[in-house]
């Protein structure tokens, strides 16, 4: 063989180093007149789907609706991926920030990214909105004055899922944990809960994120810990292999109940009603709640691969729009010198859209609504396409998130 | 049950599910070796073929009716093909150049591939359930519950595997074949055609990609990432098995899937990152892999 091996290992690790590519639209002229918007997101990876393009094109209807720009604001709208990598993320957020005079981040899933990228705005004095990461350390240790966690937290989830389950008899636990700080949070979280309750936690296994396909291994651990409740606390396309995998092994056929803690209606669609049918599951908005939703659904228009929004994407419509509300108020000369006075502003008003309807902004920079327990329908009770969820109760807004003293942040104390 | 069995039990079922990740590797391996053997060729694609392979399965499902049966004999030609024409019109002009290339090729190919179904098709993934004749109650192997459609997976992957490695190592045609690789323009010259053996054995080696998609379809779920998790891993067993050697590759393909789930077990952070640790310990002590020849 004449082929060095040693080329072969170099471009081994090239290919884990996928090329970044950031679709920058350099600042000009005007700029003190315009707004920039940073779509932070994963555009190729597990989590696509459920933030990807589709936020982006929610924060474009969100800046459309607002009417800023017929009031003579500019608002330039950009799209990158971070491939969940912090580093990546962190890279393209600094660029944004120090080079192009981005104002605001919105989205940034995985929740390893959004820490990272709270930290960068906050330093900077600029605004994250928080719509796709989901660890309730953004409003507890990690609070910032400048962020405002939006959509859904792992609080939010265990208080909604993990209620569910306990309640219905579920006492011992055994989590299947996506090895990162999303899938550390909501283990807490949802820990925490079940030990509240009288419950126990019998123990977890770790898989490694991202690149795991196979969780045979993991669930036959679960199965063996005898524990009445396996919990996924993963997310994305670890959510699908292992609920598809746990059907195939007949986990659930041997009297052992599957808890998605995070499950999207992307997630639903991949693994078919057949498989995905019964589970119970907790989101903040869902396409086909009411007219209002459905409405948003129409306006959005055709999403990319004719998904439809999940609650992420409708929280970077909800966030941008309220930001952009704050911005009309105190002026864009104001906004852009100071981060979190936008914030500070943001928190003032009473938020209101066709998502989430009315709500507010709490000082730890938590977005209050309803959440709301769905089960998903047997492929019987589906009649129609993406008719997957039925409601099985309204979570209200004020215990649908964890208690403001509960969360450690230092900015309540003051 | 006693303690000795109840410790014992963990092992033997991360051993037997390892198996079935080796399965995949194997087959994958096995692939990119036969590729790299007789073309020099190092198969960047080989992930993005493999996912193909699950890829068609879904739309022979979906778009024509074909069911599992079926899409395991018709996917693996579909995508032959297209790597047939990948070899015509693209690699077969790199034959001459450096080994660099037709990896930067294959890496670009990839890289096209999965973009290209990742718009069509989103990142979540499509439904592809385990064909009918699986769908019994898991066979109880007295530590652990398998399904069925598992078994299955082990024993064509062994099947296709020892069928390959005969093909090459015990039959004329195999001859031929690695006669072309030691001195092509020899075997050119009594009488064979040694471009077309090339063009043959690359849509052969994509068909293999192609067939491990459609066998790991019904269990994973069908997304345009699916090959890119694998052929990390896949490239780390050939060279571990010795570049191009065709039963290294495929017996390192189930050992490193078995040790692999034992990881699962006692160190499961650790998972994804065991079987590079294996690789650089035995570069550093055979630096020709297991089986290769220096």
């Amino acid at each position: 063989m004449t082929i060095k091996r040693r080329t072969l290992l170099a471009a081994s690790a090239a290919a884990g180093a996928l090329p970044l590519v950031t679709p920058l639209r350099h600042a000009r002229a005007q700029a003190a007149n315009t707004i920039r918007i940073g779509v932070l997101n994963d555009q190729s990876g597990l989590y696509r789907d459920l933030t990807g393009p589709g936020s982006t094109q929610a924060v474009r209807l969100a800046v459309q609706e607002s009417g800023i720009t017929t009031r003579g604001v500019n608002v330039e709208v950009a799209e990158a991926d971070h491939q969940n990598k912090p580093d990546v993320g962190s890279t393209v957020v600094r660029q944004w920030l120090d080079r192009d005079g981005f104002d605001v981040i919105v989205d940034v899933p995985t929740s390893s990214v959004a820490l990272a990228v709270n930290t960068l705005c906050r330093e900077r004095n600029k605004v994250l909105l928080v719509s796709g990461a989901a660890t309730s350390d953004l409003t507890g240790s990690a609070c910032s004055p400048n962020t405002i966690h939006w959509t859904y937290d792992t609080w939010m989830l265990s208080r909604g899922t993990g209620g569910a389950m306990v309640a219905a008899g579920g006492r011992t636990w055994f989590f299947i944990t996506a090895d990162y700080a999303f899938g550390h949070a909501l283990e807490r979280d949802v820990s925490n809960f079940v030990r509240a309750a009288g419950g126990e936690v019998l123990g977890a296994v770790r898989t490694p994120f991202p690149g795991t396909t196979d969780f045979s291994s993991f669930l036959v651990q679960a199965q063996r810990s005898r524990a009445q409740v396996i919990g996924l606390a993963n997310a994305g396309g670890d959510t699908i292999n292992s609920i598809k995998q746990a059907a195939e092994f007949g986990i659930t056929r041997r009297g052992q109940k599957l808890a998605g803690l995070l499950v999207f209606i992307s997630d639903v669609h991949a693994l078919g009603l057949q498989t995905a049918q019964g589970l119970v599951l907790t989101a903040t908005f869902y396409w086909d709640l009411n007219d209002n939703t459905r409405e948003f659904t129409r306006r959005l228009g055709r999403m990319p691969n004719d998904v439809r929004p999940s609650m992420i994407h409708a929280g970077c419509y909800s966030a941008v729009l309220h930001y952009l509300k704050a911005v009309e108020a105190m002026g864009v000369a104001a906004a852009k010198a100071s981060g979190a006075a936008v914030v500070e502003r943001m928190k003032a008003m009473e938020t209101d859209d066709i998502c989430f309807g009315k709500g507010t902004i709490r000082p730890d920079g938590r977005k209050i609504h309803p959440a709301y327990l769905f089960e998903v329908k047997s492929p019987q009770e589906s009649r129609y396409p993406w008719d997957y969820y039925k409601l099985l109760q309204t979570i209200p807004a004020n215990q649908a998130f964890r208690p403001i003293t509960e969360g450690g942040c230092p900015l309540v104390r003051t | 049950m006693s303690d000795f069995w109840y410790d014992l039990e963990p092992f033997l079922q991360q051993g037997t599910l390892g198996l079935v990740n080796g399965a995949f590797y194997a087959i994958l391996s096995l692939g990119l070796a036969v590729i790299f053997g007789m073309l020099n060729v190092v198969n960047f694609a080989h992930g993005a073929q493999f996912m193909l392979g699950a890829f068609v399965a879904w739309m022979l499902l979906n778009w024509a009716g074909i069911g599992y049966w079926g899409a395991l004999i018709l996917a693996p030609l579909v995508v032959g093909l297209l790597g047939v024409v990948i070899e015509r019109t693209m690699i077969a002009r790199l034959y001459k150049l450096d080994h660099l290339y037709g990896l930067l090729l294959t890496f670009g190919l990839a890289l096209i591939i999965e973009g290209t179904m990742r718009n069509a098709f989103g990142s979540s993934g499509l439904p592809y359930q385990v064909p009918e004749a699986f769908r019994i109650p898991p066979v109880d192997l007295g530590y652990m519950l398998m399904p069925a459609y598992r078994f299955w997976i082990v024993v064509v992957s062994l099947i296709v595997c020892l069928g390959t490695w005969y093909a090459i190592e015990k039959t004329k045609l195999g001859s031929y074949l690695r006669a072309a690789v030691e001195n092509p323009k020899l075997v050119q010259a009594f009488g064979i055609n040694v471009p077309l053996m090339m063009t043959a054995t690359y849509g052969a080696g994509v068909a293999l990609a192609a067939f491990a998609g459609v066998l790991a379809a019904p269990v994973y779920s069908v997304n345009p990432a699916m090959g890119a998790n694998f052929i990390i891993i896949v490239f780390a067993v050939v060279v571990i098995g010795g570049m191009g050697s065709i039963l290294g590759s495929i017996v390192t393909g189930y050992i490193l899937g078995v040790i692999e789930g034992f990881t699962r077990v006692y160190y499961p952070e650790a998972s994804a990152t065991v079987v590079f640790v294996i690789m650089a310990i035995v570069l550093l002590v055979r630096p020709t892999g297991l089986f290769g020849r220096a």
